[in-house]
């Protein structure tokens, strides 16, 4: 099948399987390994990529749904003043270990400071709850975004 | 130069925010095939035949037969085959691979093989191994290990007691549930094998590559891969799949790739060993301990792995932070058919420390005596004796570790407050105080591991630390750069420290056992001040150190008797719970923790050793539930087996007490595993609290609460 969609601002244009998962297009056709597979099945939030604004565990998606969608991985986010902000907060909060779960957890914090700019802790908690991490016990990654939507501000 | 423990940047941070680190599963080699596992679907059985349809073009089977060496993964006792031979004694066991271009293919070859078995009775539980009815697994008495230390004269202690107390402890499985799955990718060039993957011990790995192919180790090269969390469940498993891949590898010609899936992760990997503790204690007229009789049981799984080992380190420390004049300590570890359990987190520490916390507690309950009067009463000191008559030689500073979470905690205040809480929501308050032994045990860092670092100076003046120690998440990438920086005077940026690849670093030993920043780091620290003196030598030059043992270190293996580790971590939490007795659910209100780590190499990378091992103990002593029914685990992913997420854990108050340690570099001692030992019991100490009834197994399940609390009714 034909898919079209905006892939990190710009358009594509695949024939694929409408089957076959977002997550495993990303990474194998346009090699944005970036988004990574750490269940398969929604539950760890590695994988996390927005669609329309909204964070997404992309491999629970098969890409036939994604037609005429607006993709962001972290690669397609990576390069703006918002990344720039929660990069630095997260290096500051200490929030990064082994780092599989970062680029998701970056992308549910873009997710949710969009929806709600000055989150408290029990939102942000709330707000990454989809993602999990086995190292930080999360308290320096909720510290992460509580500081970037102080030194972010007007950004969101 | 600021203070070693001012945080820095994480030298890795960057590169894992934005997503260019390569994890195994992110690298792709031109012509690279993919590889999935055939794996047992018997918990014990013959193989009597496996079938396999004709297959196409450019997919291969590797099995036993592609072991071009000895088809044992080398650990310690050489039982486990990396593919089956003739019989299997676990459900998932490997029994060959499927290799070739399409994932979706390989899945269609491997539908269509067949495997008959023919059963034979096995053994699914300690109860049961101790019945006998099925034949042995392992040897003549089932047992992958048994030990025993005595101290002192137990016997006579016990028929001197005034009051005796006994109870028996169970722990249960836990899944490490690192983010990124096990992977690896071998390649064969030119008569040599490289295997790149996710894991702790790049010479672990070569050495059972060594075996398992039988070559000179010049034609055999590993290299560590940007690893995504291991916890130890990347301990010893590399070892079996990095044999795989290089086997694949060589019978295709091409790179081949083999990354888990969750589900099989989950159920066909190491965990931590389950465990049933018997103490009892024999108190005198002052309702002093005088000797504790203890017997632990480890269920080993299938496969020895490393579980004699973990088992040294549950007896060593048995008897936790106190002093017991006498004692006898008997341990064996189980061979039963589940997955062969292994390296995890506080290696043996949390069980053990689970059963005498638990038991301290019942026993002071038993003489109506506050618990932490009564665990104060029996603390070890500086110059008291260990259970295997080791000498404690530090200062032992847990009466200000005590007072730090005890105050800020509200604990003595709570502990009687909480006591009159009526309705559904029960509140309660638990404290625990543990100890971790540093580094290897025993002789383990002098006559099995025999580290070796090198620091090379180049021409550009940077210094490259060249190590075999990982960067896994816990910081050695920031915190070895740090000493070595700090000993030469020079700057950060100028240090580097890549992933390890076994051609370019020597072997200074495994990333585990909490050894890196101690052992390794005081190595570099040796080396970097020789380098230092002899700056201007050369443009350009390299200086090795080798390990040498403390000179007081005294230690017998044979008897287990002396100096079990060199020095100790010591700590305290406590830990504040609501129990609801309507659904029986734990939440935990507020973590107060308190370490004697000796100097943090940084207290950020610090903080986050801290707050991950505490949110894993409390995992494991709440919702990390994993039930093996006849050999088959109930749960196969990350939707069943629950670890904790954002909404599950408060924020955790924890503190440091600096107490430095000679042979640490700039007095560091062991922190990586120690966090995770104290969780457990602080949190069960709660609910026992919360409920008034005796908590003596972990996980807490709702079931098991409204068990106990019924019971006592």
């Amino acid at each position: 099948m034909k898919i079209d969609f905006i892939l990190n601002k710009k358009p594509v244009h695949i024939d694929t399987d409408p089957l076959r998962r977002l997550l495993d297009v990303l990474r194998e056709d346009f090699y944005l390994t970036g988004v990574k597979e750490g269940c398969g099945e929604g539950e760890c939030g590695a994988c996390t990529v927005l669609i329309g604004g909204e964070a997404v565990c992309s491999c629970i998606v098969p890409v036939g749904t994604v037609a005429n969608e607006k993709i962001l991985t972290i690669e397609g986010f990576r390069s703006t003043a918002r990344y720039r902000i929660l990069e630095k907060c997260f290096i500051d909060a200490g929030a990064v270990q082994c780092g599989f779960c970062t680029p998701g957890f970056i992308m549910a914090a873009e997710s949710l400071l969009s929806e709600n700019p000055r989150p408290d802790e029990t939102e942000i908690r709330q707000g990454i709850a989809g993602n999990l991490c086995r190292c930080t016990g999360y308290s320096m990654v909720v510290d992460a975004i509580q500081k970037a939507s102080v030194q972010g501000k007007g950004l969101w | 130069m600021t203070n070693i423990r001012t945080p820095v940047e994480r030298s890795d941070a960057r590169i894992k925010i934005n997503g260019k680190a390569e994890y195994v599963g992110d690298i792709r080699f031109e012509g690279m095939l993919y590889a999935k596992t055939l794996r047992s679907t018997r918990p014990r059985a013959l193989i009597h035949s496996v079938e396999i349809p004709p297959i196409p073009e450019g997919y291969f089977i590797v099995d036993k037969h592609d072991v071009p060496g000895k088809n044992r993964v080398k650990i310690i006792a050489d039982d486990m085959p990396f593919f089956s031979e003739d019989r299997v004694n676990y459900i998932g066991e490997p029994i060959l691979l499927v290799v070739g271009p399409e994932r979706e293919t390989i899945a269609h070859i491997l539908e269509a093989i067949t495997v008959t078995y023919s059963d034979i009775e096995p053994v699914y539980t300690i109860e049961e191994a101790e019945k006998g009815s099925a034949p042995p697994l392992f040897g003549s008495d089932n047992l992958f290990a048994s030990y025993e230390i005595v101290k002192g004269d137990p016997i006579s202690a016990f028929s001197q007691a005034s009051i005796r107390f006994e109870d028996i402890y169970r722990t249960g499985f836990q899944e490490h549930a690192y983010l990124e799955p096990q992977g690896a990718i071998g390649a064969y060039e030119n008569g040599r094998v490289t295997v790149y993957g996710s894991m702790q011990c790049p010479y672990y790995v070569k050495n059972a590559l060594i075996q398992g192919l039988g070559w000179a180790e010049d034609r055999i090269r590993v290299v560590q891969t940007t690893t995504g969390g291991a916890f130890g469940g990347k301990e010893e498993y590399p070892s079996l799949i990095a044999g795989h891949v290089a086997f694949a590898a060589i019978k295709a010609g091409s790179p081949v790739q083999l990354v888990f899936d969750r589900a099989e992760d989950v159920r066909f990997t190491t965990k931590r060993h389950p465990a049933i503790i018997r103490i009892a204690s024999a108190l005198d007229a002052q309702n002093r301990i005088i000797a504790m009789n203890m017997e632990i049981k480890l269920d080993a799984g299938a496969y020895a792995g490393l579980s004699e080992v973990v088992l040294q380190r549950a007896m060593f420390c048995s008897t936790g932070v106190y002093n017991i004049p006498n004692a006898r300590v008997r341990g064996s570890a189980v061979a039963t058919n589940n997955v062969f359990t292994g390296a995890f987190r506080g290696f043996g520490g949390p069980q053990a420390t689970f059963a005498v916390e638990m038991h301290m507690h019942g026993l002071a309950d038993r003489i109506g005596e506050d618990p932490l009067v009564f665990k104060r009463k029996h603390l070890l000191k500086k110059h008291d004796s260990t259970v295997t008559e080791g000498t404690i030689r530090q200062e032992v500073v847990l009466p200000a570790l005590i007072e730090a979470v005890t105050g800020p905690s509200d604990y003595r205040g709570k502990l009687q407050r909480f006591q009159s809480t009526k309705g559904t929501v029960h509140r309660g308050i638990g404290l625990s105080v543990f100890l971790h032994g540093c580094a290897f045990t025993g002789s383990g860092e002098k006559d099995k591991i025999q580290a070796k670092v090198k620091l090379r100076k180049t021409r550009d003046k940077t210094v490259e630390i060249l190590v075999s120690s990982v960067e896994m998440g816990q910081g050695p990438q920031t915190t070895l750069k740090k000493i070595v920086a700090h000993t030469l005077g020079i700057p950060l940026e100028n240090v580097i420290y890549e992933n390890p690849d076994t051609d370019r670093v020597p072997d200074s030993g495994p990333t585990v056992a909490s050894r890196t920043v101690m052992i390794v780091g005081f190595l570099l620290k040796k080396v970097a001040e020789k380098m230092r003196e002899s700056w201007n030598s050369a443009p350009e030059f390299e200086l090795q150190e080798r390990y040498e043992q403390p000179p007081f270190v005294q230690w017998d293996q044979q008897r287990f008797k002396g100096d079990a580790y060199p020095v100790y971590s010591w700590g305290t939490n406590v830990v504040e719970v609501e129990v609801d007795s309507l659904t029986w659910e734990v939440t935990v209100k507020g973590i107060w923790a308190a370490y004697d780590i000796g100097t943090p190499m940084d207290e950020r990378i610090v903080r986050g050793q801290i707050e991950g091992g505490i949110a894993q103990g409390l995992g494991y002593a709440t919702m990390e539930v994993m039930n093996s029914s006849e050999g088959r685990f109930m749960q196969e992913s990350l939707f069943d087996y629950v670890i904790p997420t954002a909404v599950d854990l408060p924020n955790i108050h924890s503190t440091l007490i600096e107490n430095e340690y000679e042979y640490g570099p700039f007095g560091a001692k062991c922190a990586g595993e120690l966090p995770f030992v104290g969780a457990a019991p602080a949190l069960a100490s709660a609910v026992q609290h919360a409920l008034g009834v005796p908590i003596t197994r972990i996980p807490l399940t709702p079931d098991y609460l409204r068990e106990v609390t019924q019971g006592e009714d």
